[in-house]
């Protein structure tokens, strides 16, 4: 057992874990962090994708021992006092989802490709979601989906600079 | 004549017809789900299987031993030790009466039939302990020889070849035949074939219809909890009303004390309508130790056995006249059931039999299909079950007609295809089509692409000798949607109906409760169930709540599937409602102090004719909740329960027009534009239908594509993690362009059709007639799905090559003494 500290979604934790751990099961099985999903077991569909100090990762791919000292941020910590974040506003605005199962991991991946590149072209956001896979939208409104919180988040921004 | 409405006339009514955001994203997006393997009960324990590595073996030994003494270890079982507990997997579909049907244990004692079946659990405190111990369990396998090819398997006997069940005494489960003469639909199809043979068109063809895998998002999980009353089983599962009949069916147990409860599902396609092993074997577990247990499969052990779909050769024989008219159709399949008769494996192809027909007015048609046993791992439905199949044929062979006469494929189709004018029109395989409009969806298709610039462009390219070519595509498609009339269900030997039950509950704070037997995942039944409610009962959208995918709280249902929910479940819902109303009428006249014959119901309240006063109906269930002052002899609640059953399917059409790029020296496509106008009669909710339509036609070209399930010569799937089995990425697809015309269904009230399968239906030959008309002028008039760069380039070069006398090209005509055509796969290059 090794001992890992951590912050989690703004909560600091403390565990031991064995070293094989994944952090995907260290958050769901540990932290009960169940809407982090795994898909499977080949690092190919992202549906377990959070961030790890700010950067998207595939969460099977890292062992939890790995994540000691980080601050881990998954989809349960996005929205802030009720709000929802603006890539999660868009999936639901625009049907990105469909079963929802790929979605945790399909915002998280979004919301890391538009902090790398707040205006990208459809090409960009087709590439930048190559990771993650999804079964039921045929990605048409996930691509939607990332314009579109691409332009509120400008607009926002203008709104701000306006104020 | 059915109606086929101007768009500027559909004018929406409160909620039906509006892009309302779906309820049931809230959860989905915040990561507050309720995904079975979420489920944690105190004292669960976790259960590993333990697969056989080969395709056909007897079990000589299993040696559970060293397995037992691991860590945290509290069981292992064998099926010897199952034998009494475990149920049986059903087939509820013997598609003929002398159906051959292999006895399916979930966990058998003695042989395996395919590789990945289960032969042993452990049961330990933790998924990863029970992983470990699973890896010590020692089995001795003796091999057997396995039936892997389907052409193999099917001309197999006890005396030649390899059974897969060798007891059985052949790989033939069913031979199901429709024909048109013998069923007084249409003539001869033998007759027709041979006029044309002398003085008209006969095109003959083979096509593959590959292995493909559902791949739902979200892996088969289950958890049984045996400690109450009742057992509680959940399940990622489409079907929890039929998997609580088939355990109660099986086991023994009453079906009053089984509960069955599918969550948040993630995905089904088909793909989760089973009742599997690993369920029975969870639910057999935790009532042997009296404890919790929870199975939930790794994604190797999903793709390798959870049912796959498709799977067939077909051989097609279309006559026409010399103008092109078609004059008949005969149809052969050899359909790959793999190694068990699945829950409605069987049936699949059944169901392309009355869809091979299509739009066409084909006056003579034969359907056969031989359903053969291999092993390999089940199949049974998947998106479409046994219409993909028949839409990908007949419109490729329209196609092959199209070239045979010279003219563009559209002329040939229209020559061909039910006017609008003709509707309801009964085909050739005894349908009866309620709507439709062949000529407004292609013409708009037409104008959406650019079907014309398009069509100078590739001339223009073909003309320049350019590498790139370019090539249309064009599937004319319809379905048959809605199972189903029972009464039809019981025609074809179905074990069950196709009806489906809705319950709606007026509560005492006006809020409504409405229940459903369609069991979602993913399609939004809680939003478009809600407008639909909320519309006809006339409160507002947010005060309605759906409930489903619990037996205990939807006591009636037979599951989603087939694009049944709306146009089966939602015209269940509509007669629950209107049974709502109807209770509330005269008590209303009684608080009103009317007549009853002067009530009006619209807009939530009754009002009485000529005057000012009404009366909300939620305001009648707060009064029903005190029952102070009710009529003499009406019930205390106005709650109401409608059970429907179709009368009939509805068919939903389109035109689906693709254009591709074919880089001709590399075999790489490369899909420019993909534009459909589907007519799915009355839209609930247009942003969930653009939903269903892109997930669908994805679905489909990847078929078309990049998909396929392959074995290798030892029975091992090869395709077996995401790594091998290619989904299509974003990065792989295109935006659509989509658009509807509307010709509403005289079948349900609604007037709406199923949407859920059309995409996937209509897009695998629409893409596939693109990559061969890019390259048809080479030579080329088949490339076998997926099209592959290498099977594209093959094509292209095997034909300049000049090996073969017509490599790339379908054979003219099947040798009569094999039954075989024997070139189709020349593309091929003995790669598969």
């Amino acid at each position: 057992m090794t001992r890992i500290n951590l912050t989690v979604d703004g909560q600091q934790v403390a565990d031991d874990v064995e070293p094989r751990m994944l952090l995907v099961q260290y958050l769901r099985e540990r932290l009960g962090k169940t809407g982090t999903v795994i898909g499977c077991d080949t690092s190919n569909c992202g549906a377990c994708t959070v961030h790890l100090d700010g950067t998207s990762v595939k969460s099977c791919n890292v062992l939890a021992v790995q994540a000691d000292g980080s601050e881990i941020t998954t989809i349960e910590g996005l929205a802030q006092n009720g709000r929802l974040h603006p890539v999660q506003e868009a999936f639901r605005e625009c049907h990105g989802l469909q079963c929802g199962f790929c979605t945790p991991g399909m915002i998280m991946q979004s919301i890391d490709l538009l902090n790398n590149n707040p205006h990208p072209s459809e090409e960009a956001i087709r590439l930048g979601l190559e990771g993650n896979l999804c079964r039921c939208t045929g990605y048409h409104n996930i691509v939607k989906a990332v314009q579109h919180a691409a332009e509120a988040t400008s607009s926002q921004h203008a709104e701000g600079v306006g104020a | 004549m059915t109606a086929t409405q101007d768009p500027g006339v559909a004018t929406p009514t409160a909620e039906i017809g509006r892009d309302r955001r779906r309820k049931e994203d809230q959860r989905l997006i915040t990561g507050r789900t309720r995904w079975t393997d979420n489920l944690t009960l105190p004292g669960m324990l976790h259960l590993a299987m333990v697969r056989s590595p080969f395709p056909h073996a007897r079990i000589a030994s299993i040696d559970t031993s060293a397995a037992k003494q691991s860590t945290n270890v509290v069981a292992v079982y064998t099926g010897a030790d199952l034998a009494e507990s475990q149920g049986a997997c059903i087939n509820a579909w013997p598609v003929v009466t002398d159906q051959v049907t292999p006895d399916h244990l979930p966990m058998p004692a003695d042989r395996v039939a395919f590789a990945g079946e289960t032969v042993a659990v452990v049961v330990a405190r933790s998924a990863a302990e029970a992983r470990d111990a699973a890896e010590l369990v020692e089995v001795e396998y003796d091999e057997l020889p396995a039936a892997l090819d389907l052409k193999e398997a099917a001309a197999a006997d006890s005396d030649n070849g390899v059974l897969a069940h060798p007891d059985l005494g052949t790989n033939v489960s069913a031979v199901w035949t429709f024909d048109s003469a013998e069923a007084g639909t249409g003539s001869d199809v033998e007759e027709a074939i041979a006029q044309a043979r002398e003085d008209g068109i006969v095109i003959e063809r083979e096509y593959r219809q590959q292995r493909l895998i559902p791949a739902f998002m979200e892996p088969r999980s289950v958890v049984v909890d045996p400690t109450g009353e009742q057992i509680t089983m959940w399940s990622a599962t489409q079907i929890p009303h039929i998997l609580r009949f088939a355990l109660a069916a099986t086991t023994g147990v009453p079906e009053s004390k089984i509960r069955v409860i599918a969550p948040d599902v993630g995905g089904g396609f088909g793909g989760k309508l089973q009742q599997t092993p690993e369920e029975m074997i969870a639910f057999a577990v935790a009532r042997m130790l009296g404890k919790p247990v929870k199975f939930t499969e790794t994604r190797s052990e999903s793709l390798m056995t959870a049912h796959h779909g498709r799977d067939q050769w077909q051989r097609l024989t279309l006559a026409a006249t010399k103008d092109g008219t078609v004059t008949g159709l005969k149809v052969d399949l050899l359909a790959d059931l793999g190694a068990y008769v699945a829950i409605v494996g069987g049936g699949v192809p059944v169901l392309g039999a009355f869809m091979f027909n299509a739009i066409y007015k084909f006056p003579a048609y034969r359907f056969t299909t031989r359903n053969i046993l291999t092993n390999k791992t089940w199949t049974d439905a998947y998106r479409g079950a046994g219409r993909p199949e028949a839409t990908y044929a007949v419109e490729r062979l329209m196609d092959e007609l199209a070239a045979e006469l010279g003219v563009d494929p559209l002329e040939v189709r229209e020559k061909n295809w039910i006017k609008h004018d003709e509707f309801p029109f009964t085909t050739v395989a005894g349908m009866e089509y309620d709507s439709g409009n062949y000529e407004a969806a292609t013409a708009r298709a037409k104008e959406m692409i650019g079907y014309d610039e398009l069509r100078a462009e590739q001339r223009e390219r073909r003309e320049r000798g350019d590498r790139v070519q370019l090539g249309i595509g064009v599937s004319t498609f319809t379905e048959m949607c809605g199972l189903a009339p029972s009464r039809i269900l019981g025609q074809l030997n179905y074990g069950a109906g196709g009806w489906e039950h809705a319950e709606v509950r007026m509560l005492a704070t006006g809020k409504v409760e409405v229940v459903t037997g369609a069991s979602a995942h993913g399609q939004g039944h809680e939003t478009a169930f809600s407008q639909i409610v909320a519309d006809r009962l006339g409160v507002p959208f947010e005060d309605v709540e759906v409930l489903h995918g619990d037996t205990q709280v939807s006591h009636k249902g037979l599951d989603t599937y087939g694009s049944r929910s709306l146009v089966v479940g939602g015209e269940a819902l509509v007669r629950a409602v209107d049974k709502v109303i109807e209770k509330a009428r005269p008590i209303a006249a009684h608080l009103l102090e009317a007549s009853i014959d002067d009530l009006e119901f619209a807009q939530g309240s009754f009002t009485v004719r000529g005057t000012d006063q009404g009366l909300p109906i939620t305001e009648i269930a707060t009064a029903v909740f005190a029952s102070h002052n009710l009529p003499d002899g009406v019930e205390s609640s106005l709650d109401s329960e409608a059970t429907y059953d179709p009368v009939n399917f509805n068919f939903p059409h389109g035109t689906h027009l693709c254009a591709v790029e074919v880089d001709t020296e590399t075999g790489q496509i490369k899909m420019r534009k993909y534009a459909c106008c589907d007519d799915i009669g009355n839209i609930i909710n247009p942003l969930i239908v653009a939903g269903q339509v892109h997930g669908g036609l994805v679905q489909g070209i990847a078929q078309a594509l990049w998909e396929e399930a392959v074995y290798d010569e030892n029975g091992t799937l090869v395709t077996g993690s995401f790594v091998d089995y290619l989904l299509p990425t974003a990065a792989d697809t295109i935006s659509f362009d989509i658009d509807h015309t509307t010709s509403p269904s005289t079948t349900n009230t609604l007037g709406t059709k199923g949407v859920g399968e059309a995409g996937t239906i209509a897009s695998t030959p629409a893409v596939v007639n693109a990559v061969v008309d890019a390259i048809r002028h080479l030579g080329v008039n088949d490339i076998q799905m997926p099209c592959t760069p290498e099977r594209v380039w093959r094509a292209i070069h095997s034909r300049s090559d000049g090996g073969g006398e017509t490599a790339g090209a379908a054979a003219p005509h099947f040798d009569p003494s094999t039954g075989m055509s024997g070139t189709v796969d020349r593309a091929e290059g003995g790669a598969q």
